[in-house]
């Protein structure tokens, strides 16, 4: 606090903190209250807010059970409720999208820190972002236009002979997968880059000259030096993928609830801002915990994804 | 040499039968490294420029030059990191062209080490076991057997960070030293100590190279370091090897210009060899004749005489021969010495140096004296002190 104070001068210290101050409690912590207050509260005719109807309950979070469809998960069939399902369903495939990110980010970043030239790493840093100036609805649709049942994918992987007909890649999960894998991608390969990039090369010789494969000096080495930037961008990529609602509307099927469209449609379909909001805050607190959990078995502390 | 030498370490891994397997075909033994012919570019930079050397297997060799003289690039062609241009790297007879860094029977010691900071030190030690398969109990018995012969005792499951600069030195030492390396090669690894240390480690050094019995090839800029430890020095500038030889021959009988004036100080005369006969000449001067050594190579107008400072004999009268009256300039006191700068008739400088042993007289400013060459140990040597030719 002296330090800023000398450094920036009376006037600009409190105009910086005040600012901070304003963004942090007007525009993230009153709003979230406000969601989580009225989380417990009934959906009520105007008429009746205020009244003895309005008490604080568990209600809105009782909404996500009811509806029962039968689900299969290993062979066994259980009535499972339908909310919940597409809750679950969301946070798995929401895992699987990160690990989906790391595997395709890690090479790259691999390649990025420690084996390309420092001379062209601005052109590829550019080619990188380039599809980030573009608006992610755009690129969503890019993709819906792609994955058609008689889009450009098929057509090219038909007239090389890869496939005899059209697939339709338009089911289940796998377009919102790919969707949210090319989206956030990025958010995984840039942590990733910047922890390798602070590896010495030397240890990276040092494991080769002592006989270790390449496999193990990236396992022993390189990955338990990247493990902060690895943590970070699964954190990100995780909770923006259980967040996101573009790439769900865009790409889903028939068949594949995201559970921001159950929020989405209770908030804005049922008008139920009660409900919704015990469910965003359900999505926001099973989230924490998973990664919380993640971050417990793979060892990392909050201090080093702060890094 | 090897026999004896090489049976500490093996002997310390019978006594808890480890046995190590060995890496590719390369035994444990100490081999001699055999660099033929060998080139390196880097685009239209030659860094190295056939290097011709055998070292001896337990040989103690050292590369010294100058920084970018291409004595790391020497270094990391024989650990594997970089392929010859031209040439063959054989070692132990086997040719290693092909080979990578972690088929190759060596192990390098980086500038900075490049100790593993996120494991603990004996699994730094371990480390090469473990890529060989070496089961964890046999692992930690061999780390700390490593351990204790670097004298780090009880630090088995200390962190890197938690080691100072010289143990730090220790357990790359010994970290190397684990996969039972035919050739050890270091890159500077002193440099970033300080001087009591780094004197202190030099000792260490050539003790456990002696204990192990396994070549080593250092590198250094540090010609005192070079002469110390080595049983060899080759002496690189621009790429080529100048002259290899034990330290003695190196200080001594440098082989031309270079070698004399990056190994130690010099009084350097130009001037025109005259009545060369075998092994001697005479060689004039703007301040005089004088008799010296010949080197090979040296002759007429772009041969230079060399002299050392500690070798000219300073005194009132005049000597015998190759002797030049002087007007002392400066006395600098330098502990173990004193610098005596004087200027000739003509305003050449030149120094002599006097062992502070309490023998001397120090002369004071603008005392005229005599300045006496030993002719055994002046040299008129080709100049090549700034050229690589």
């Amino acid at each position: 606090m002296q330090d800023l104070l000398r450094r920036y001068g009376t006037t600009l210290t409190y105009v910086c903190i005040g600012l901070t101050f304003f963004w942090l409690v007007m525009l993230v912590l009153l709003p979230n209250f406000t969601m989580l207050e009225s989380s417990f509260r009934p959906y009520l005719a105007k008429v009746d807010e205020g009244g003895p109807l309005d008490f604080y309950s568990l209600g809105n979070y009782g909404k996500i059970l009811g509806n029962n469809v039968d689900t299969t998960l290993f062979g066994i069939t259980f009535p499972m409720p339908v909310r919940v399902k597409v809750f679950v369903l969301t946070i798995i495939y929401s895992a699987v999208v990160t690990v989906i990110t790391f595997v395709l980010a890690y090479p790259l970043a691999y390649y990025l820190a420690k084996i390309v030239s420092p001379k062209s790493l601005p052109t590829l840093f550019l080619l990188l972002f380039v599809p980030l100036w573009v608006s992610e609805i755009l690129r969503s649709f890019a993709w819906w236009i792609i994955l058609a049942f008689k889009g450009p994918l098929n057509a090219v992987l038909m007239s090389v002979g890869i496939i005899d007909s059209e697939i339709r890649w338009i089911a289940g999960f796998s377009p919102v997968i790919i969707g949210l894998v090319y989206t956030y991608v990025l958010f995984m390969v840039f942590p990733l880059y910047n922890s390798m990039q602070s590896l010495d090369s030397n240890q990276i010789e040092a494991a080769e000259d002592l006989g270790s494969p390449w496999w193990r000096t990236h396992w022993r080495v390189i990955l338990p030096h990247a493990k902060p930037g690895i943590a970070s961008g699964a954190v990100m990529v995780f909770m923006l993928s259980a967040g996101s609602l573009l790439v769900p509307s865009l790409l889903g099927s028939t068949t594949s609830g995201w559970f921001t469209q159950t929020i989405q449609e209770i908030m804005l379909g049922s008008q139920d801002w009660n409900a919704g909001a015990a469910f965003a805050f359900m999505l926001l607190i099973a989230c924490t915990l998973f990664v919380s959990l993640m971050m417990r078995v793979f060892g990392v502390k909050l201090s080093d994804i702060a890094k | 040499m090897t026999t004896a030498s090489h049976d500490i370490l093996n002997v310390a891994a019978e006594s808890d039968e480890v046995k190590i397997r060995p890496r590719g075909k390369a035994t444990s033994m100490s081999a001699a490294i055999e660099l033929d012919n060998v080139c390196c570019d880097f685009g239209k930079f030659r860094a190295v420029d056939h290097v011709n050397v055998t070292i001896q297997p337990g040989e103690f060799f050292s590369f010294l030059g100058p920084s970018g003289c291409g004595k790391t690039t020497i270094l990391r062609m024989i650990s594997g990191f970089i392929e010859p241009t031209q040439g063959a790297i054989r070692i132990g007879g086997k040719d290693m062209k092909g080979q990578r860094a972690n088929q190759r029977p060596t192990a390098l010691i980086f500038q900075n080490l490049a100790l593993f900071p996120l494991m603990p030190i004996w699994e730094n030690i371990a480390f090469g076991l473990e890529v060989r398969g070496v089961d964890k109990a046999k692992r930690r018995a061999r780390a700390e057997e490593l351990l204790a012969l670097v004298d780090l005792h009880d630090s088995a499951d200390k962190m890197v960070s938690q080691l100072s600069g010289g143990q730090k030195q220790r357990v790359a030492i010994a970290r190397a030293l684990a996969v039972e390396p035919s050739v050890m090669l270091l890159d500077e690894p002193l440099s970033a100590l300080d001087l009591k240390l780094r004197q202190h480690m030099r000792a260490e050094l050539r003790a456990i190279q002696k204990r192990t019995g396994v070549t080593f090839i250092y590198i250094t800029h540090d010609q005192g370091e070079a002469l110390a430890m080595s049983d060899r020095v080759g002496v690189m500038s621009q790429g080529k090897l100048q002259q290899v030889a034990n330290p003695r021959d190196i200080y001594n009988n440098p082989v031309n210009g270079f070698v004399a004036s990056f190994v130690g100080e010099n009084n350097i005369l130009a001037g025109d060899v005259k009545k060369a006969s075998a092994g001697a000449a005479q060689f004039s001067t703007a301040i005089g004749e004088f008799q010296a050594r010949l080197g090979a190579g040296a002759n007429g107008k772009t041969a230079k005489l060399y002299i050392r400072p500690e070798h000219v004999i300073l005194s009132a009268k005049r000597g015998k021969e190759n002797s030049v009256p002087v007007t002392v300039s400066e006395v600098s006191f330098e502990g173990n010495f004193i610098a005596v700068q004087a200027k000739t008739a003509n305003g050449t400088n030149l120094v002599a140096e006097l062992r502070n042993d309490g023998s001397a007289t120090v002369p004071s400013i603008g005392t005229k004296m005599h300045m006496t060459f030993d002719a055994q140990r002046s040299s008129i040597l080709p100049d090549t002190s700034s050229a690589g030719a």
